[in-house]
């Protein structure tokens, strides 16, 4: 039995840039145990948004083997990986992280809707979440209605609201302030340890990687620091 | 994992009103469209309609029984013998499956005034009968219509009226032929004049009562032919096969056979109306895929995120169809109002007289009635609602396949 959230196991992952074949990622290996808080830094182009495509199913190796909860997900059809993001994986992006068209409340409802949660449910579950991130009074403002650190609270919101497994994500305080940022980073870290949900977050931001308890470095594709750390701030 | 219906309806109907000009310029070409094809429908079926109606009425009736050869050659030779003489006609004619039928005389002739000499066809009727059947009962304006079988005037057309120069009242003289060959003629007085929309009918056809003409004509019981109405003029194949076995050797033929170019007409108007709902969807169908394909380019970056939520493919383009189908309901909705209100203030036709003359060489009158059939307004809707989501198909199949790759990537970056 598996008890890794994630393990990859010699994973490549190259792109064509015209007759030219880019190694954006180079037979990488990784395990991320459940419960873990890991942070994948390094510069751009370092293959930290193309792991976290693979991880999140959202993209194919080209080589190797990747398993997320106890599944192995690089041969799984669209559907069965939309599923699997839908019951296992929780996402915040960097941008662009709500669907426009809804509601504060609505985006957060979505992934439950998907998931057959009954309404009354939903509604209590996303009022109590966004009570939690600290958006009362928001819920029924459209994402354009929002700040940018309001718009991240929603992401995260609904990213946690089906209390996922697994939750990656991109840059999450890219756009956001340092108060702001550091408030995600504790409400990340407090479900992380409440909730055990394991975190893999991509990041440039020193603050970010301050709370990782593991923090992976990536260079031109290749993981060349993997440490352990005990965080600053909970 | 069950379909999220009320959450797809909710994202496709608000993503429609997200750039709401593009989306209500598709919904007036949706609405346009639909109109373009009832209305255009309407109005030629009004025209080809009436065309038949008239030619109908015009003494041919749904089914018509003459002796053998009168059409080859319609002389008082060929005659049948009168409906009383065969029981089975009787029976028949008289039954629920005819709703009018009358028999008549109708022999070449030559009619003359005081100022000129015209040839004419004399049709002997029985004024009662003809009323529902034919045109003269309520075509006659000035004067009196026949009050029975002997009535010794005449109804002339307007236009003979004018061409004989003589009026209401006056006596003319028509002349034909006996049985025996021999000249018939006999002196009458115009007892009313009646107007068609064909100048044709209205100098062809004079009307006398049967029996005054039959005894001009120094014949028999006989008729020219019997003429009846069945409940459709579409559907009369079985209505013909009765009417044919009671009449035995007498011919019988429904007006499609008596009429080939009316026939031909009707199949015509069936045709086009397939070909001009095809020009009319082809057209929307490019604007409706553009307008989704837009709108799925758009927002594929959304998209994405969407899939990457746990939405599966199939349920992307799902979505899309919903958005398609919302978009193509109310531009039906639009589309059927639009025509309604348009055909509304023409229900009582529309005037084309000043091309009467052009319209009449086709058999046209000059008033164009739109026919709105339940059975065309059902076809335009269904074809652009079916073939609409159809052609949505490719747009909401593209949507679906763009996750995970090219989408995420853009989410990402």
């Amino acid at each position: 039995m598996d008890n890794n959230a994630v393990r990859c196991r010699k994973v490549n992952k190259i792109f064509a840039q015209g007759e030219l074949a880019v190694h954006a990622l180079s037979n990488v290996d990784l395990d991320v145990a459940g419960g873990g808080f890991v942070c994948l830094s390094g510069p751009s182009g370092s293959g930290k948004t193309t792991l976290l495509n693979m991880i999140g199913g959202l993209d194919r190796p080209t080589e190797g083997e990747i398993r997320v909860a106890g599944q192995r997900i690089d041969q799984m059809s669209m559907s069965d990986l939309a599923d699997l993001r839908l019951q296992h994986i929780g996402f915040v992006f960097q941008a662009y992280n709500l669907i426009p068209v809804l509601s504060a409340r609505e985006n957060v409802e979505f992934v439950m809707q998907l998931q057959g949660v009954p309404a009354n449910e939903r509604l209590d579950r996303a009022m109590a979440i966004l009570h939690e991130v600290g958006l009362d009074g928001l819920e029924n403002r459209r994402p354009g209605e929002l700040s940018g650190g309001q718009q991240q609270r929603v992401a995260v919101a609904r990213a946690i609201v089906s209390k996922p497994a697994l939750i990656l994500a991109d840059e999450p305080t890219a756009n956001l302030d340092s108060v702001t940022a550091d408030k995600l980073m504790q409400l990340m870290r407090e479900l992380n340890a409440n909730i055990g949900t394991t975190f893999v977050i991509s990041t440039h931001d020193k603050l970010v990687m301050s709370y990782a308890k593991r923090l992976i470095k990536l260079h031109d594709g290749k993981i060349i620091d993997d440490i352990a750390q005990s965080t600053r701030r909970v | 994992m069950q379909t999220p219906f009320p959450m797809l309806i909710t994202i496709a109907w608000r993503n429609l009103w997200r750039n709401h000009r593009r989306s209500l310029i598709m919904l007036a070409a949706i609405a346009i469209g639909l109109w373009g094809m009832i209305w255009m429908t309407a109005l030629m079926r009004g025209m080809v309609d009436q065309m038949i109606d008239d030619a109908i009425s015009t003494l041919s009736g749904h089914i018509q029984i003459h002796a053998e050869g009168y059409l080859d050659d319609p002389s008082i030779e060929h005659t049948l013998p009168g409906v009383t003489q065969n029981p089975q006609l009787h029976t028949l004619l008289n039954s629920q499956q005819v709703t009018a039928w009358s028999q008549r005389i109708r022999v070449p002739a030559v009619i003359r005034s005081e100022r000129d000499i015209y040839g004419i066809t004399l049709v002997g009727i029985d004024p009662q009968r003809e009323k529902g059947l034919s045109f003269i009962a309520d075509s006659v304006m000035d004067g009196q219509y026949l009050k029975s079988i002997d009535d010794k005037h005449v109804l002339l057309g307007r236009k003979l009226i004018e061409q004989l120069e003589t009026k209401l009242g006056r006596r003319i003289v028509i002349m034909s032929q006996d049985p025996d060959n021999n000249v018939a003629e006999r002196g009458f007085r115009i007892g009313g004049i009646y107007d068609t929309e064909l100048q044709a009918t209205e100098t062809s056809y004079v009307f006398a009562g049967i029996e005054t003409v039959r005894k001009m004509l120094r014949m028999g019981s006989g008729v020219s032919e019997i003429s009846l109405l069945g409940h459709d003029y579409r559907h009369l194949d079985g209505l013909a096969i009765e009417v044919r076995a009671a009449a035995g050797a007498a011919e019988t033929k429904t007006w499609l056979q008596l009429d080939p170019y009316m026939a031909s007409m009707l199949d015509v108007m069936d045709g086009f109306i397939f070909v001009w709902f095809g020009i009319i969807f082809l057209s929307l169908s490019f604007g409706l895929i553009n307008t989704l394909l837009m709108a799925v380019f758009e927002r594929t970056r959304e998209i994405g995120l969407i899939q990457a939520l746990g939405m599966p493919p199939g349920n992307i383009l799902f979505m899309v169809l919903i958005e398609s189908l919302i978009m193509l309901v109310i531009g039906l909705l639009a589309g059927n109002l639009l025509s309604w209100l348009t055909i509304l203030p023409i229900q009582d036709g529309i005037d084309i007289s000043g091309v009467a003359e052009g319209l009449e060489w086709a058999g046209m009158s000059s008033t164009l009635l739109p026919a709105v059939k339940t059975s065309d307004v059902l076809l335009a809707n269904a074809i652009v609602l079916v073939l609409g989501v159809a052609a949505s198909l490719f747009p909401a199949w593209r949507a679906s396949r763009k996750v995970p790759v090219e989408a995420i990537t853009r989410i990402w970056q």
